[in-house]
């Protein structure tokens, strides 16, 4: 294993438990689900930019809130 | 709704688990290597017990207790959990896991098992573990290890992952509504009630360990203080400059953090700094309290989601920063194995006796019912897979214990007069050097002469005017921090920089959790109170959210308030009330869970669930009743309540620790409240427990029919079960990398 290798692996461990990789999910999310070109895609709700996906997963949280631990 | 485009394609697909005959044959196959593995982790883990338990010379080293921990951990996690797994929660990775098939890319995705556990971790873990055992440590090292490195993997681990396991089938539904499915309503009802009013005195009693920590420290006050403006700055960064760059703003963020800890030694240092940013202990509440409410009627980009960056950043790194450490350094502990107040009950740090009043003490990191809070609800729509369950249920919470093995680590390496000095009340050692030391060389401990000296050294090292009852555990985790720290980086010139981390750590996670635990508090309530005023239903109703919001901020402020003025020391008699309520959720949890259990059917093993319950039930019902009806004053609220007015109406103007007639009637009204809350909390948990077990019975006299489960949908994903992939899961997932036009996962 390179010093690459274990420099990519590092940065995709932060990224995935800081969250970072959210919208990225959302993107394949999408796209799995109606970008497969099957007629599912006219019923598809508008893609949301990066902008708009972080706005949505904050204000969803304002009105889900989770605990933290003590 | 699960994807129904079934095309040849998918018709093809390699499996999505292994088959349970090989999974069974790798499980019984056992190759040299292996078996000396095993045998190796067996025998350090016992060795370390013999050099704990048994050898425990005039010193025991720090580097025992970290393998005695891991090795248990390590078997406990491959024999007992994987038995648990067998017999009672028998996953079927055939079947889709929420995040597959109620994906939506949001709430509900997929996430790698590895990213998972740090996850999950980051939001289990938080003050609690720090504190308890620092407080427990007067009783000695040993009962608390003992405690914590054998309840985690008999209790904590198993509620953690029964919990998250049942509220992943059932779409993951939280712990309120699955107490409701499983219980009924008057079980469901009491089940909810218990678990906001155990928020709310979690809360106001985390409050008060920040509040101890930074009264009387202007170089406390203003680094956590700048913790403020800096999330703010965060959280307009991400809103505003560069949306979804969390690691980058957290790095920024982390980078001003430690700017703000040095910045603030530098303004303890000057006069206005002094005269700003000494502030006492009621003011400090107040501010906390004002700070709670603005807090959590903001929008939570603007302030908690950039908070939770931080802390989940500054958790990881800490954590596995003070691992690297202990194993490095390896101090030696002075403490007894089992000291005096064990079986004498009047240890000045928290009053009453070993047994019940350890397992109390040391909630988080052994047995915590706060999880089933994170278990349910969050993680279950993240799971993968439904082994994963396991590595992130049990694993997770075995490493929440380790980091509690670590403070008690801390706590224990400082001298045991300074502990003393630092833990008992300010109505114990009048908040003076001189107090303090006589009132420590006057508890008749062996081996402990406290020096003014001492105190007043340590005091300088770590940049403090005074560490003369600085309660609440957090103030003496930083400290020993501090004191491992410098031995590795930066000497002891480095101490005051490490001791102001810690303090800084701890707040952080603490102000967070009070901003979080006050939205779901207030989100309860109006549910609660929706039911008779259907406009607070509505959560968005701005004025309904700022009244339920301000309703819930002046319950956990009044018991913070009254802790902060308790003329008792505040600490001593709160925390207890802290663990029973911690506990009791947890035996409403594990009594959720058995319920659960019986009606699957599985009565032969509902022993698992049944161990840690009944002792979670014995302990704090026992505590509870202690705390009720003992005639001890330092132990029973009511009996302490009647000491002070009989005192009072004698026509004393002072009695105990109580200078004034005011203090008197101080102390007659918290122990009222305190008690008040005792019999809340135990009656709720015993309709809660014998709602459960009328419901196990019910299910044994009917067999095992209903269930609450969500209907099973086939998987069409694989992933590994555990933390390594086994040959066979390696296999299989040899044959999904090869599938061609397959959105790659992360990782390796």
């Amino acid at each position: 294993m390179g010093v690459g290798e274990i420099a990519r692996g590092v940065r995709w461990y932060v990224r995935g438990v800081m969250g970072e990789d959210a919208y990225e999910k959302y993107l394949a999310h999408v796209e799995s689900e109606h970008g497969g070109g099957d007629g599912g895609a006219a019923a598809a709700p508008p893609v949301m930019t990066e902008r708009e996906f972080w706005r949505d997963r904050t204000d969803r949280q304002d009105a889900n809130p989770s605990g933290r631990c003590c | 709704m699960p994807h129904t485009s079934a095309s040849a394609r998918e018709k093809n697909l390699p499996p999505v688990a292994v088959d349970p005959a090989v999974l069974a044959a790798e499980d019984r196959r056992w190759p040299p290597l292996k078996i000396a593995l095993w045998v190796a982790i067996a025998l350090l883990g016992g060795f370390s017990w013999v050099m704990l338990a048994v050898i425990r010379g005039e010193t025991v080293n720090a580097i025992w207790f970290v393998f005695a921990a891991v090795c248990t951990y390590f078997i406990g996690y491959r024999f007992y959990s994987k038995y648990i797994e067998k017999h009672l929660v028998k996953p079927d990775d055939s079947r889709a896991t929420p995040a597959e098939y109620k994906a939506d890319g949001k709430d509900f995705a997929a996430t790698d098992r590895r990213v998972l556990y740090g996850h999950h971790f980051a939001a289990i873990a938080g003050a609690g573990p720090l504190v308890g055992p620092v407080l427990a440590a007067q009783m000695g090292y040993l009962p608390g290890t003992i405690w914590i490195i054998v309840g985690v993997v008999l209790a904590g681990a198993v509620q953690d992952y029964l919990v998250m396991f049942f509220s992943m089938r059932r779409g993951g539904r939280s712990l309120g509504q699955m107490a409701r499915d499983e219980l009924g309503r008057v079980g469901g009802t009491a089940a909810i009630i218990a678990t906001l009013t155990i928020m709310v005195i979690i809360v106001a009693i985390l409050a008060l360990v920040v509040v101890n920590a930074l009264a009387e420290s202007p170089w406390g006050v203003f680094s956590v203080a700048m913790t403020i403006p800096i999330a703010l700055f965060m959280g307009c960064y991400l809103r505003f400059f560069r949306p979804g760059k969390v690691t980058e703003v957290s790095i920024i963020g982390f980078v001003l953090l430690l700017a703000a800890i040095v910045g603030g030694g530098a303004v303890a240092e000057t006069d206005w700094g002094v005269a700003l940013f000494t502030i006492e202990k009621v003011p400090l509440a107040i501010g906390i309290i004002v700070y709670g409410f603005i807090a959590a009627i903001l929008p939570v980009w603007l302030l908690l989601a950039p908070r939770d960056y931080l802390s989940t950043f500054m958790k990881i790194g800490t954590i596995a920063m003070l691992a690297v450490a202990i194993i490095i350094v390896r101090p030696e502990i002075f403490a007894p194995a089992v000291s005096e107040f064990a079986t004498t009950g009047t240890g000045p740090v928290v009053s009453g006796t070993l047994f019940p009043f350890l397992f109390v003490t040391i909630a988080c990191g052994a047995l915590s019912g706060f999880h089933a809070l994170i278990a349910s609800g969050t993680t279950p729509k993240l799971v993968e897979k439904e082994r994963q369950t396991r590595f992130i249920g049990y694993g997770g919470m075995l490493m929440e214990s380790f980091v509690a093995i670590m403070a008690l680590v801390a706590a224990l390496s400082i001298d045991r007069g300074i502990y003393f000095a630092m833990n008992a009340s300010a109505a114990a050692t009048g908040g003076t050097i001189e107090g303090a030391v006589a009132f420590v060389n006057g508890l008749g401990l062996s081996g402990v002469n406290l020096t003014p000296e001492m105190l007043q050294q340590t005091a300088n090292d770590v940049g403090e005017e005074s560490i003369v009852s600085r309660t609440g555990g957090a103030p003496t985790l930083a400290v020993g921090l501090a004191h491992i720290m410098q031995q590795l980086i930066g000497g002891s010139g480095m101490m005051a920089f490490w001791y102001h981390f810690a303090i800084m750590f701890e707040a952080l996670f603490i102000l967070t959790a009070v901003d979080a635990g006050t939205r779901v508090a207030r989100f309860m309530l109006q549910d609660s109170i929706g039911n008779f005023i259907p406009k607070f239903k509505n959560t968005s109703w701005r004025i309904g959210a700022w009244i339920a919001t301000a309703i819930m901020v002046a319950a956990w402020g009044a018991i913070l308030v009254m802790g902060v003025t308790d003329p008792l020391g505040g600490i001593n008699t709160l925390f207890p009330l802290f663990g029973i309520a911690n506990q009791l959720l947890a035996a409403i949890a594990l009594a959720v869970c058995m319920a659960i259990i019986a009606k699957r059917g599985y009565f032969r093993f509902l022993w698992i669930v049944a161990l840690p319950l009944g002792f979670a039930a014995v302990v704090t019902i026992s505590a509870s009743f202690l705390k009720i009806f003992s005639p001890v004053p330092a132990i029973g609220y009511f009996a302490q309540n009647a000491a002070f007015r009989q005192a009072l109406a004698d026509g004393e103007t002072s009695f105990g620790t109580a200078p004034t007639v005011e203090a008197m009637e101080a102390v007659v009204r918290n122990t009222m409240v305190q008690g008040v809350l005792s019999i809340l909390f135990v009656t709720l948990a015993i309709i809660v427990i014998v709602t459960a077990i009328m419901a196990t019975i019910r299910a044994a006299r009917r067999g095992s029919s209903e269930s609450s489960e969500d209907a099973a949908v086939p998987s069409k994903v694989f992933a590994p079960a555990s933390l390594i992939a086994s040959p066979a899961e390696k296999e299989i997932q040899k044959q999904w990398d090869a599938l061609p036009a397959r959105p790659k996962r992360g990782g390796h």
